[in-house]
């Protein structure tokens, strides 16, 4: 059996020559280093000392403000999860009809409506809010970006959270419960821990698409990365705003990528043969 | 000029060259905004309606050419006017010299001041950088309000949106101190059940010309002087014959022209 399988796993020998398919895989290689250099060579050309000079402090500030509202909306969504992910597997029917409309809600809409009906919506119910004491929380664009975020992310942290646990054979719960673990116990000391590694690569994956997602709140007078691109866009008139901004985001989600990574192979070494 | 500019510039040039050849027998394609009434807006049945779109029609008219007119948002308008995807952006763009390095334009067709709107129970006083020391303004970004605001009331907060209606809205809501805008553009929000939480406070003086420019022109796409020459005749046409005050009137009680250039 094993030799078989030896030689299944074998990869077939190159084909020699330049088949039609190498031809275009090199074609296709040739025209995405062209456009690469292309922006390079742009950059180069369109380097400008006094452009730099003007909006480089403005950028650092809304990278400042960018990666303050993505932690702060991760950590505050992370909080919210957890009960909502209790309410998605809860057998109660009521809890997890609700946690399910909730999650339903947040991932079928797009983040920008949301954003929309957080910081215009709500702004619209001024008097009520300035009863009940919450306006002044409302009144800022920052804060309305951190609350819409937070609601959004919230519902996928809570189906990454509850497809983790799931993803936990029964068996544990069984073996635990035989040792006469209780329920917390269980969770805390056995399920989590084996969880949160099945659970690392989607909130990696969470975690960039919020950073990428957060240049929405520029449209909401928050002058993040984005919004300070638009505003040095609207003073210069000049494409590369753009492209810088691009290139930052570019760089924040490949060291988030590597670090997740790097988190990955210290925490699966016990799986690695 | 740098060498892949001129590169992407010259081939741009020859491909718009050969469409506005093209365009200029069939049709003309007009760029506007469709956010800033009463110049220009979108129905709510998707058509777009103004002072601008009349403006442009009647330029049209006179030049004898079938013009279509194309929506856009206002961050993008010159950039999409570059990249050809129409030929003139007739949406109460001021001429200012940031703007003239990107694009040509032609003679002002009307020239409107600024004013500052607040809430009707506001306590300002004036409109100077003194009286709006830490209040928050309102401004719709990429335009000359915005670019006054930001270096006029610098001890107070500017606050950019993407078009006129956002920043009223916040203005209603009670986030703003106060907005700029075009005077006109104020006024017609103002008559509206939305705007009766408001009112105009006053007109920013002195308004330089630096800043805000000769008034509102018509955007091409650098070099197309055939194209501007034409439109300023249509201009100075449709002044002379009584077609620009017919549409005027439509719009306003007043001359949106300005001194006679």
């Amino acid at each position: 059996m094993s030799a078989t399988a030896i030689l299944v796993e074998r990869p077939p020998p190159r084909a020699r020559g330049w088949p039609r398919r190498r031809i275009v895989g090199y074609a296709l290689v040739c025209l995405w280093i062209a456009f690469g250099l292309g922006i390079v060579s742009y950059l180069v050309f369109a380097w400008n000392a006094a452009f730099f000079a003007k909006y480089a402090p403005a950028y650092l500030q809304g990278l400042g403000v960018t990666l303050s509202l993505v932690a702060i909306s991760m950590v505050v969504g992370a909080v919210m999860s957890v009960p909502v992910a209790y309410g998605r597997m809860s057998r109660n029917r009521i809890l997890s009809g609700l946690a399910y409309c909730y999650v339903y809600f947040f991932r079928g809409t797009p983040l920008l409506v949301q954003t929309f009906l957080v910081y215009y919506g709500l702004g619209s119910f001024r008097p009520e809010l300035q009863t009940i004491g919450l306006w002044d929380f409302f009144k800022d664009a920052f804060n309305c970006g951190v609350f819409a975020f937070a609601l959004n992310t919230a519902a996928y942290q809570a189906e990454i959270l509850r497809g983790a646990i799931e993803s936990v054979p029964k068996g544990q719960w069984e073996g635990a419960a035989s040792l006469g673990l209780h329920k917390l116990q269980t969770l805390r000391k056995i399920i989590l821990p084996q969880a949160l590694v099945v659970a690392l690569r989607p909130y990696g994956n969470e975690l960039i698409l919020m950073v990428k997602a957060s240049a929405i709140v520029a449209i909401i007078t928050v002058y993040d990365l984005m919004g300070n691109a638009k505003l040095a866009f609207a003073n210069s008139f000049d494409v590369q705003a753009y492209i810088w901004v691009a290139l930052v985001y570019l760089v924040m989600v490949e060291l988030l990528r590597h670090a997740i990574e790097w988190i990955e192979r210290r925490i699966t070494i016990h799986l690695k043969r | 000029m740098r060498i892949a500019l001129r590169i992407a510039l010259a081939a741009s040039a020859a491909l718009l060259t050969l469409s506005v050849a093209q365009a200029q027998e069939k049709t003309l394609r007009i760029g506007t905004e469709g956010a800033y009434p009463p110049f220009n807006n979108l129905t709510s049945d998707g058509k777009l309606v103004g002072f601008d779109i009349d403006i442009a029609q009647a330029l049209c008219d006179q030049m004898k050419v079938k013009c279509t007119f194309v929506a856009q948002d206002w961050d993008g308008i010159i950039p999409a006017l570059q990249a050809g995807k129409f030929d003139a952006i007739v949406a109460s763009m001021s001429i200012t010299p940031e703007r003239k390095e990107k694009v040509d334009f032609t003679h002002k067709y009307y020239n409107t001041p600024s004013a500052l709107a607040v809430p009707k129970d506001s306590t300002l006083k004036g409109v100077t950088k003194e009286d709006l020391a830490g209040k928050t303004v309102g401004v719709a970004t990429t335009t000359t309000h915005f670019n006054y605001a930001s270096k006029t009331y610098t001890d107070s907060t500017v606050k950019g949106y993407p078009s006129s209606p956002e920043e009223q809205a916040d203005l209603a809501n009670g986030r703003l101190d106060a907005i700029e805008d075009d005077i006109v553009v104020l006024q017609q929000w103002l008559d509206t059940p939305d705007g009766a939480c408001c009112k105009i406070l006053g007109q920013p003086s002195p308004q330089p010309v630096e800043i805000f420019g000769p008034g509102a022109g018509i955007a091409v796409r650098k070099g197309e002087t055939d194209l501007v020459n034409k439109l300023n005749e249509a201009i100075d046409a449709i002044r002379a014959n009584g077609k620009y005050k017919e549409i005027n009137d439509k719009y306003f009680k007043f001359d949106v022209y300005g001194a006679e250039s």
